[in-house]
């Protein structure tokens, strides 16, 4: 395929502009960004409107736009558990998070790990919350990459060799560069930019597209039936029910543990803000939902079994569909507006990302374990050199080996980073659990999730046997139930045994 | 200070009402159908579109109850 100069134009363009406007966020709400708060948080500003599009932009991430997608187009009607998902985590976000806000607010903590240090007094238990998040975040930003990868090869441009290679290093070092100059500020800024590209992109195709292929009913009448819902589970088994409904509720349960939303929550200006946002962010969730429908309307254009896309669909699988879709219906200046709210779409969370990693690894490892008596300035400009160190790993990691591995971990982050659920969500109500306990549930949450994962070659559900009965199941549900177990039998007997409990540095008052 | 504490204050009863998408939506089995269609969209689809404006709204609403003053 020949370079679409028209599209890489217009993709140029307006990766331009988003860079300038980067830079020139360092101004905006003005704070001293020699300070890990105002680097890391943007002073903790952000109104109703700013917190609405910057969850939105670091929730719903270029790899979400290419990924639903290709998961209707190849697998059908399960893709759409993102959006029970993506509907049941705001009750839950309005419930719980608001609490992290308070507490947060009240004794100046900047990430999860902060909290459960200050609520168990035990620097293990931050630790294994600070690396879990790190670890889970890493192949989060790495598959940024495969987003922007995909659209790039898209416009023309080889992807193989050195020369293939480097618009993604122009992409990441202009991302490095202005994540280093203006912290949290820069991807709120652009994901104002972002999110609207996205709304006009998915809104022309919605409303073009099936005017073009003839309505809604012809393009679900495309979809094999098979495909069209669910299977009806097999005897003796829960089949594709308890898949869907795991994946939905543990994605939820996981989504805001990690550290890039926990870093959005907290750089909100009040609980209300939270609160409200519980109520506003579903707007993004009809967005996902017709975004997944993109992956029906692609199956109904036919352009998986187009020759001149046949090369791609080889290489880059059902992540080919969207932009297959978009190169085949638009023309070439849409196309490339398209391409950008995508590649945009990756710059936003990957920013929000390696600035979370960075405020654990310099908050909760460095300060705590290595030098514990730095200044405020020197620990902000730890976390600036981090955020670079992150970056560079995610871009290494993906041009170094295959994307499929980036794919591997970011599955096992989600089945990670929920064994954090305990400390952190019942860390907010109770005091009870103890902080051994919750490291020892921590642990067997981390080792049979893996474990789980591996013996089913890396597929996100598990076949759990209950008696005569088999429950296919998302991992990270399932080994959460067994870490809560061991959290639980595990505190009473240490209480029964009279364990001590460190000093909890927060009071009832904090969380409200 | 304790209007919008969970479990107690004023409107605390409607944090109950947030349970409603979870039941709805985790419950599978009872949204897996074809029929009936809305302008020719599947009944598994229009219903879980549904629910994100039900579940929005009642988000919003056990905020305006619960929130202070």
């Amino acid at each position: 395929m020949p370079i679409n100069w028209v599209a890489l134009i217009v993709f140029v363009a307006f990766f331009g502009f988003v860079t300038f406007l980067g830079f020139a966020a360092a101004h905006w709400r003005r704070g001293d960004l020699d300070l890990l708060h105002e680097w890391g948080l943007a002073g903790g500003r952000f109104g109703t409107l700013i917190t609405w599009f910057l969850l939105g932009g670091d929730v719903y991430t270029a790899y979400t736009f290419i990924a639903v997608p290709a998961l209707a187009f190849g697998s059908g009607a399960l893709a759409f558990f993102a959006v029970p998902y993506t509907i049941i985590v705001y009750p839950f976000v309005f419930m719980v998070f608001p609490r992290l806000w308070s507490v947060a607010k009240r004794h100046g903590y900047i990430t999860a790990a902060d909290f459960v240090r200050g609520r168990y007094g035990n620097k293990w238990l931050a630790l294994a919350v600070a690396l879990t998040g790190i670890v889970a975040t890493m192949p989060y930003i790495a598959l940024q990459l495969v987003g922007i990868q995909v659209v790039i090869a898209a416009m023309g441009i080889e992807s193989t060799g050195w020369f293939g290679d480097l618009p993604l290093v122009i992409a990441f070092v202009v991302l490095a560069a202005f994540t280093y100059t203006s912290g949290l500020r820069a991807p709120a800024a652009i994901a104002i930019v972002k999110d609207l590209m996205i709304y006009i992109t998915v809104a022309a195709v919605v409303i073009i597209v099936p005017l073009q292929l003839g309505g809604y009913a012809k393009i679900f009448g495309a979809v094999p039936p098979q495909k069209l819902i669910l299977p009806p589970p097999p005897p003796g088994s829960l089949g594709a029910y308890s898949t869907y409904a795991t994946l939905a509720l543990g994605s939820a349960l996981a989504l805001f543990l990690y550290p890039h939303t926990i870093t959005g929550v907290l750089s909100s200006s009040s609980r209300h803000v939270i609160r409200r946002n519980a109520a506003l962010l579903p707007a993004y969730t009809f967005l996902l939902g017709l975004i997944a429908l993109l992956g029906f309307i692609a199956i109904a254009a036919g352009v998986g079994d187009m020759p001149q896309y046949k090369p791609f669909f080889a290489q880059y699988k059902a992540n080919f569909a969207v932009p297959a879709l978009l190169l085949n219906q638009f023309p070439a200046w849409f196309v490339g507006f398209a391409f950008a709210a995508i590649g945009i779409g990756a710059l936003v969370p990957a920013a929000i990302m390696s600035i979370a990693a960075s405020n654990l690894w310099t908050r909760n490892i460095y300060k705590e374990f290595f030098n514990p008596s730095c200044t405020p300035k020197q620990e902000a400009q730890m976390a600036k050199w981090v955020s670079l160190i992150v970056k560079f790993g995610a871009l290494v990691f993906v041009l170094g080996l295959s994307s499929q591995y980036a794919i591997y971990l970011q599955l096992l982050g989600g089945v990670w980073i929920i064994q954090t659920l305990p400390a952190v969500v019942l860390g907010l109500y109770t005091r009870w659990l103890n902080q051994w306990a919750l490291l020892i549930g921590w642990a067997a949450g981390i080792v049979s999730g893996t474990w789980m994962a591996a013996s089913v070659n890396f597929a996100a559900a598990f076949p759990l046997r209950i008696g005569g009965l088999t429950a296919p199941g998302y991992i990270a549900v399932w080994t959460l139930i067994l870490n809560l177990i061991v959290t639980v039998v595990l505190t009473a007997i240490f209480t029964a045994l009279g364990a001590a409990k460190p000093r909890d540095e927060t009071a009832a008052a904090d969380y409200v | 200070m304790s209007d919008d504490r969970n479990g107690s204050g004023r409107g605390s009863w409607a944090y109950w009402l947030l349970l409603i998408p979870f039941i709805a939506l985790l419950w599978v089995p009872s949204y897996n159908a074809v029929e009936p269609r809305w302008h020719g969209i599947p009944f598994f689809y229009w219903y879980q579109f549904l629910w994100v404006f039900i579940s929005s709204g009642l988000t919003a609403f056990v905020y305006f109850v619960t929130e202070r003053k």
